[in-house]
């Protein structure tokens, strides 16, 4: 299935103050990875996702989706193949209602109104949150706002997950329940955390990020623990990975 | 601070209110809407000496509160904070108004008459006014408004300024609680901080409308506002608006009180 | 302040929802053409912003008390005259609805008191006037303070004169007029401290935003006659039309009676109304002379129709009569209150 490959070839970004936020960096990602990006704050993280959507265009380099070169041409046709979940659901939750805010991109599909119905009710499910389809969104929790987040975008059928910081600010539970609905996704996915222990739970590879570039692209246990790696990138092992505090035994 | 915390309370009890379910409730937002301006338009265009002649408009928002089950108690507070501008313009009536009125055998300025005719009137139609906020919703009024063909693109900035407006109230009350923490002195900002204060939350919501454009083009958003089909009006929403439209225009008309108490004192003949 | 449904009449209300209606739909056009649809967000969330700034106290230097933000200048600096014009309408359309700020019938004197008169009015002519092609922190400071303090003065006067159209109320017009503008004058000088303050931070922090606001403004140059005259005429031909139906003292005849030395003045003035009443009983539906074309059928019955009259028996049956309508709503309230109870208890 190589029409779901993600590739960054090359990719410069300079914001308009002169800070080089991404700095040449490459990667290919196929259909049904999950790939955790990691680094520490400023590393440029969320300025390469903006380059993968098409919210920024890199100075330099490209972005493949599906063998395609993204561009503004083509770029509505790609972005349907990308579901983008915000880092703050508020940014991303702008309708009154949930269900409004999951309808909002099939809608503006030009879909059928039942079909756009069809798709609310099985985005919800997914998330497991079909029973708040009429909340407003300043009533949800932050783990429910998360959720109807990412049904904003399963909403569309997208190819490719990209999740932003998506265990942020969750207690304990709310995370647990969404690693569990992220884990049950065949979507290829792309998710920035600094939340360790569930990029180590769900991505298979991680590629860690420092000053624009990539210092470090393989398998997620073997960068994980990496201790020196992850010293020099600003980083600490997961947690689940570090020796018991307690007994001070290692964990295997 | 404590005027952000009403505000937001405010706000999500009406909100709140509209999400219930009643007959009321279920009624076409357009239906509800036309019947409380038909009843509004008639409630204004009482002369500025009526008083008794308008209690027959009680009926109305006492019909949809009970209808709807909408408790008492906003519609009350509200309305505390709104009356005093309404009764200071109505006070000021009984100075400048030299007529004289006898009410039962009592000579009184008819400038009275002007403050109570004026705090009647502002009182029915603010609480009606609320009434249908919280029998129909910010989603109602988009509908509504739609189906008056008010552009999309007006609908969709004003439906995203009420939806920005709880996470705004609530940015605001943090940095004002973080400068009151620090500041030992009054709730109120003072000269210095009046620009990094407010400019700093200005900044921080423009650069949130650009993540939510951004949130918006990703999902398809080219310019154009889509909202699915909303419910056609029914043959039950076009009763309501003709009886409380028919019933204002007679009570308008007929004077009830007087005829009523013609009919139990025996006067008038 | 806000022009309450309390002190209008049905024509000036309508009058002033035709002239902002028409204001708003010249805008959106405008906001549309230009196909700038960031801004469409960035209207929205502003807008929240200004509902969440008008809830902070500034505390006043020198006087011990507090003021609030309008936010109407702000909105036309940041997002320009249209934008900011229908921002500010959203603003207030929520707080009619969801405060009560004003009232349904008032909303249009409001949108076009506070947002037209500064969008439209002060700001073009006065602020970018004032402040030229380039931005200097005293220029702003200057500038702000006296665009709001005329758009408000506009905004107050607008106030007054809904208010005398309507003839709800006896107030004077001078008196009406030496209350309400001096209290905006000390208001706009605080609107006018409080806007330069967050233009000047924004613009020392992030002076692209201010660049980009200025660049969009360029595009849309206001033709401020055009727009004048098309309200003017809307204005106008709205009010004409609606004074046709109902004048804006459909209470002449009604109130002379109470006058004491109102006798003859009922006379003069029922002769009047009954000829109008004539012309209009066959054109208007309006209830305020429709229904006393009936009267005039009947002269009878409206010399009983009018309530309090001078009649000290006929006001004690309007007192009797007031009570027994309250106690029938109540009563109409406590049945349906009973029913949805036993509707609960029997689902």
């Amino acid at each position: 299935m190589s029409h779901h490959i993600t590739e960054g070839k090359d990719l410069f970004y300079a914001y308009p103050d002169g800070h080089q936020a991404v700095n040449g960096i490459s990667f290919r990602i196929h259909h049904g990875e999950s790939v955790g990006i990691i680094g520490a704050n400023g590393a440029g993280k969320s300025t390469l996702l903006m380059l993968l959507t098409g919210i920024l265009m890199p100075a330099n380099g490209e972005v493949i989706i599906g063998e395609v070169r993204l561009n503004k041409d083509n770029m509505a046709m790609i972005r349907q193949r990308l579901g983008m979940v915000f880092q703050n659901p508020d940014d991303q939750l702008f309708m009154t209602t949930v269900h409004d805010d999951v309808a909002f991109g099939p809608r503006n599909l030009k879909i059928d109104e039942p079909q756009v119905e069809q798709r609310v009710v099985s985005a919800l499910e997914q998330v497991g949150i079909l029973h708040l389809k009429d909340r407003a969104p300043f009533h949800l929790s932050a783990g429910e706002k998360r959720a109807a987040a990412i049904a904003s975008v399963l909403s569309l059928m997208p190819d490719i997950l990209i999740l932003d910081e998506p265990t942020s600010s969750l207690d304990p539970k709310s995370r647990r329940r969404l690693m569990k609905i992220l884990g049950g996704f065949e979507h290829t996915k792309i998710i920035t955390s600094h939340d360790l222990d569930m990029v180590l739970d769900i991505c298979q590879r991680v590629i860690v990020m420092k000053d624009g570039q990539a210092i470090a692209d393989g398998p997620a246990k073997g960068v994980l623990t990496n201790k020196v790696l992850m010293e020099e990138a600003g980083l600490e092992m997961p947690l689940s990975l570090q020796g018991c505090p307690v007994c001070g035994g290692e964990k295997t | 601070m404590s005027n952000i915390v009403n505000a937001m309370y405010n706000i999500r009890q009406f909100d709140e209110l509209a999400r219930r379910d009643s007959l009321i409730h279920r009624m076409h937002p357009l239906a509800k809407l036309l019947a409380t301006l038909v009843y509004t338009v008639l409630l204004v265009s009482y002369d500025k000496y009526a008083t008794i002649a308008l209690l027959p408009f009680v009926f109305f928002p006492v019909y949809v509160a009970a209808a709807a089950k909408i408790p008492l108690e906003p519609l009350l507070k509200r309305l505390l904070y709104i009356e005093p501008m309404i009764v200071g313009i109505g006070l000021l009536n009984p100075l400048f108004d030299h007529g004289t009125v006898v009410v039962l055998g009592y000579a009184i300025s008819s400038g009275w008459l002007i403050f109570l005719s004026i705090f009647l009137k502002g009182t029915l139609a603010v609480t009606s006014a609320l009434l249908l906020i919280a029998t129909t919703g910010m989603d109602g009024v988009a509908l509504s408004l739609r189906k008056l063909m008010v552009p999309k693109i007006f609908v969709l900035q004003m439906m995203l300024t009420y939806r920005y407006i709880s996470v705004l109230l609530e940015e605001a009350a943090r940095t004002v609680q973080a400068y009151d923490l620090r500041a030992f002195s009054s709730q109120r900002l003072k000269r210095e901080v009046w620009g990094p204060l407010l400019g700093q939350i200005l900044i921080r919501t423009m650069d949130r409308a650009q993540r939510i454009y951004d949130a918006m083009c990703l999902r398809g958003f080219s310019g154009e506002y889509c909202i699915g089909k909303a419910a056609r009006p029914g043959w039950k929403d076009i009763i309501y608006v003709m009886t409380w439209g028919v019933l204002s225009a007679a009570f308008r008309g007929i004077n009830l009180p007087l005829w009523l108490g013609n009919l139990l004192t025996g006067a008038g003949k | 302040m806000h022009m309450a449904d309390a002190l209008i009449s049905p024509a000036v209300g309508a009058t002033m929802w035709a002239a902002t209606a028409g204001a708003a739909a010249y805008s959106i056009k405008k906001v549309q053409s230009k196909l700038d649809d960031k801004k469409i967000p960035l209207m929205g969330v502003m807008g929240a912003f200004i509902f969440a700034a008008q809830m902070i106290n500034f505390s006043i230097p020198g006087t011990g008390s507090s003021g609030h933000l309008g936010g109407g200048l702000i909105l036309a600096i940041l997002l320009g005259p249209y934008a900011g014009f229908l921002a500010m309408a959203s603003i207030l359309i929520i707080q009619a609805l969801f405060f009560a700020d004003g009232g349904l019938l008032a909303l249009g004197c409001n949108i076009f008191n506070l947002g037209f008169f500064t969008c439209f009015v002060a700001y073009p002519l006065v602020y970018k006037n004032m402040i030229g092609k380039e931005f200097f922190a005293k220029r702003i400071i200057i500038a702000s303070m006296v665009t709001a303090i005329i758009g408000l003065q506009l905004g107050a006067f607008g106030v007054v004169l809904e208010t005398l159209f309507s003839g709800k109320t006896e107030l004077p017009f001078s008196s009406f007029v030496l209350l309400m503008q001096p209290i905006h004058l000390a208001i706009g000088i605080v609107e006018g401290l409080v806007t330069a303050a967050a233009v000047s931070f924004v613009w020392k922090a992030r002076p692209e935003i201010m660049e980009k606001a200025a660049l969009n403004q360029a595009l849309g140059a206001l033709p401020i006659k055009k727009v004048m005259i098309g309200l003017a005429a809307i204005a106008v031909f709205t009010g004409a039309v609606l004074s046709w139906f109902a004048s804006s003292h459909p209470d002449g005849l009604e109130w002379s009676m109470f006058k004491t030395s109102g006798k003859e003045e009922l006379e003069a003035s029922g002769n009047i109304h009954q000829k109008l009443a004539a012309i209009q009983g066959e054109t208007a539906f309006l209830p305020d002379y429709g229904f006393k074309a009936a009267g005039k059928i009947e002269p009878t019955e409206e010399q009983t129709e009018k309530w309090p009259a001078v009649n000290g028996g006929t006001s004690l049956s309007g007192l009797v009569g007031g009570m027994m309508t309250l106690l029938l709503a109540a009563f109409m309230g406590f049945i349906i209150n009973v029913k949805n109870k036993v509707k609960k208890r029997s689902e």
